[in-house]
């Protein structure tokens, strides 16, 4: 047991503070947001080429650094410092844990390595239309097709989705003669070209400009049976693992953006004069900070047990410690930027403020693989008070 | 950063939890689970001093002085283990985790070797004489004063003045007070910190009688109460620096036993939630999950607050540490008592989880007070750890 950073870890961090603190302005955070995929190419090609981010977590054998969660989520922490848009989360953090979790000795070969040197952007299409993070609820199907297969229906709020090379679907088997349960159902991982036939992708404009999402639609796209991650069996177990490894990731980016909120609005209450003194002089302005950084230092302590437990622990262990993280990162996070808009009072309202943009990412992230209140839900069957909802799949 | 352990540390964890469940199934059968600071005491004396005997008393403490020189890991798992083995609450926590690490650190030679073996051994029980009727919050105000003066005895502090809220002040045989041994100083200067014997016609102790219902803190009265003049901790003048090292170590280890009663209490509401069926419902599962999160917040927090403690720097989760427990055992105590339902409000349950939960809900109210209030704890994080400007002292 040691709860604290390695030296190793304590320079994965520093460079990439450096690193962002030069190339990840808010300035160019919101003109790359702007752009037709929403990233900067070439911020990205130097994210995975030439410092390696994408190899990070990836194990030697297919070209990677061999490290593990820790080091991943101390990536993300400093990304969501910036708000980068960038596609990490989607093919290094969501992606690459389910091909990791799922795939076959050839697929990991094939995608891990083209990931680790930055040659491949993978997104992970799984929500129904209203968000659901649940497996249970995925609202695409497969049907078999002799052999193969034949994938239909939809996905949305995908990741970074738009100008990726690989999408891995997320669909229910829909076996021919056989009654669905809808509790249980058999669940597999696909990978789809963007460009094949069948396939139409729609990016959606979302209240935070800085993580881009997509609509992805099914229509009878043939699936070749060697394109399932894994045998033909159900995935559900371990595309949850994966789910909950990325869940931890964006828990520890979340709390990268909860302190630099709290950072930020920290400087501005000490140069703000009014009532002729600092208003950071005034209690009421202290106590509001004062319980910001309590929530901060707390989800720091949450997100970087739950990224020990996404490389060390059970996959029981680790659902409750990715749900316990999201639910309590992402609260923290929501609270700590809404205080930060209150506390720059008129101007931290203004379009042309950062508030706003982490007030916002907070929002988005919070619903993104699962709410704070689905997460606790989850937490509540963890602890054993029994199942309430047959609707909920964990 | 791992959360695992060491085969070697798994090992010690099977010792102390063998041993634990040894003599708390034997010889001490009668002390498991009993968790009041204020019962058994005399039993509890002889289950200290059995500690002490298997260096378990503090495990933490250097070899020489009868500890084991544990890693935090090690300090981790015993204090894990003696929670989960339903060990009695530790009667001498005032002397083994305050006192003990302020001796080894500021203490001369010839005060360690008078007072440690006795606090090992559970032979003298310490109370803290901080708090004052006027010097709360303002800890700093303390007005209870001390002089030198020479007499058949040699060399001996005289004191006067009046402590408050001194836990287990009854049955303790020493107390280390915070007293102004500089005529007309003021604030954190002229103050000393010393050593005092409790069993003296000079010392008074009366109970105060808290909103639990029950006594567990008293008031404490110095009338010309003598110690010996060695028996100062740090040079004279110096007593403010060697109280707030006292405070420091609040922070440190024993936190990670009142995390190991915390676990204990949300257990027992959880388990009420199974047996009336509150677990059931949809609001009262959100509130259990959000608990859960705020263990393994403080877990978490406390393992980070360690391991940088070990660099020696206060780092800012030591700062937040406190104000984030106070608020969370009492949003606990209120779950309870939502949970427990209209049968928490019979004034005598006989039922022990009602009894239990009920008493937490009530001295939870005091958990965002002792120890500074959450509005000092606000105000120090706001100066000390996010460097805002400081507020205007009044005269």
């Amino acid at each position: 047991m040691q709860f604290a950073f390695t030296d190793e870890q304590l320079m994965i961090r520093e460079s990439a503070r450096t690193f962002l603190d030069a190339e990840a302005a808010l300035p160019a955070v919101r003109a790359v947001s702007a752009t037709s995929f929403g990233y900067d190419a070439h911020l990205w090609q130097q994210m995975t080429q030439e410092l390696g981010w994408s190899a990070i977590a990836i194990p030697e054998v297919y070209g990677g650094a061999g490290l593990g969660f820790v080091e991943l989520a101390i990536l993300a922490h400093e990304q969501g410092r910036r708000l980068l848009p960038s596609p990490f989360f989607a093919t290094v953090c969501l992606a690459a844990p389910v091909i990791m979790q799922l795939g076959r000795e050839e697929q990991k070969a094939q995608w891990l390595s083209a990931i680790a040197g930055g040659s491949l952007k993978a997104a992970l299409a799984l929500s129904n239309q209203a968000g659901h993070a649940d497996i249970g609820r995925v609202a695409s199907t497969l049907t078999r097709s002799g052999a193969d297969w034949v994938l239909s229906g939809e996905a949305h709020f995908v990741v970074s989705a738009a100008d990726a090379d690989l999408l891995l679907v997320v669909a229910r088997v829909q076996e021919t003669g056989v009654k669905e349960t809808a509790v249980a159902p058999s669940v597999r991982v696909v990978a789809v070209s963007p460009k094949a036939s069948g396939v139409r992708l729609q990016m959606t404009e979302m209240l935070d400009v800085t993580r881009p999402m997509s609509s992805v639609a099914f229509d009878q796209v043939a699936v070749r049976a060697d394109a399932l991650l894994g045998l033909d069996v159900d995935a559900s177990a371990g595309l949850q693992r994966a789910l909950d490894q990325a869940r931890v990731v964006l828990s520890a980016e979340a709390v990268g953006g909860a302190e630099y909120s709290l950072e930020a609005v920290t400087a501005y209450v000490k140069e703000r004069v009014q009532f002729g003194r600092a208003i950071g002089s005034f209690q009421a302005i202290k106590h509001r900070l004062a319980d910001s950084m309590v929530l901060v230092e707390a989800a720091k302590s949450m997100a970087w047990y739950a990224a020990c437990a996404a490389d060390e622990s059970t996959d029981q262990d680790l659902a409750m410690a990715a749900s316990q993280a999201k639910s309590c990162c992402a609260d923290a996070f929501n609270a700590v930027a809404a205080n930060a808009i209150q506390l720059h009072g008129g101007i931290g309202f203004t379009w042309d403020h950062h508030a706003h943009l982490y007030f916002k990412r907070a929002r988005a992230s919070s619903m993104l693989l699962g709410s704070p209140a689905w997460h606790r839900e989850r937490v509540a069957c963890g602890l054993g008070l029994g199942s309430i909802s047959s609707a909920l799949q964990f | 950063m791992k959360i695992g352990f060491t085969p070697a540390q798994e090992q010690f964890r099977h010792e102390v939890a063998t041993w634990l469940t040894e003599q708390l199934a034997g010889p001490y059968a009668d002390l498991r689970g009993v968790s009041s600071h204020t019962a058994m005491v005399e039993r509890r004396r002889v289950w200290e001093a059995e500690l002490g005997r298997a260096r378990l008393s503090s495990v933490g403490w250097p070899v020489e002085w009868g500890g084991r020189g544990a890693s935090l890991a090690e300090q981790v798992i015993f204090a894990e283990e003696y929670a989960r083995a339903k060990a009695p609450a530790r009667l001498n926590h005032l002397g083994v985790e305050l006192l003990a690490p302020t001796l080894l650190t500021y203490g001369t030679e010839a005060q360690k070797q008078r007072f440690l073996e006795p606090i090992l051994m559970g032979k003298e029980i310490w109370c803290q004489g901080y708090s004052e009727p006027n010097a709360g919050s303002d800890l700093a105000n303390v007005a209870t004063r001390a002089r030198l003066e020479s007499g058949p005895n040699g060399d001996e502090w005289v004191i006067d003045g009046q402590k408050i809220w001194t836990s287990l002040a009854a049955f303790s045989d020493w107390i280390f007070v915070l007293c102004r041994t500089e005529e007309g100083s003021r604030g954190n200067r002229g103050l000393s910190y010393l050593l005092v014997p409790m069993n003296q016609p000079g010392i008074t102790v009366r109970p105060i009688r808290e909103m639990t219902g029950h006594a567990e803190f008293n008031e404490t009265f110095f009338t010309g109460a003598r110690t010996a003049a060695a028996n100062i901790v740090g040079a004279p003048g110096e007593g403010w620096k060697v109280a707030m090292a006292t405070l420091a170590f609040e922070r440190g280890v024993s936190t990670l036993a009142q995390q190991m009663d915390f676990t204990n209490e949300f257990d027992t509401l959880v388990a009420a939630a199974q047996a009336n069926g509150q677990a059931l419902d949809p609001v009262i599962r959100q509130r259990i999950a959000e608990a859960s999160i705020g263990l393994a917040v403080m877990r978490y927090s406390a393992l980070r607050m360690l391991t940088n403690a070990e660099s020696g720097a206060l780092s800012h989760e030591a700062y937040t540490y406190r104000l984030y427990w106070g608020v969370w055992r009492k949003k606990l105590g209120e779950l309870a008592m939502d949970v427990l339902g209209p049968a928490g409000e019979y004034a005598h349950s006989d039922v022990p989880a009602i009894h239990d939960l009920q008493h937490m809900f009530l001295f939870s109210r005091s958990d965002t007070i002792y120890g500074g209030t959450s509005q000092i704890q606000r105000n120090q994080i706001a100066e000390r750890a996010l460097g805002l400007p400081k507020e205007p002292r009044g005269i």
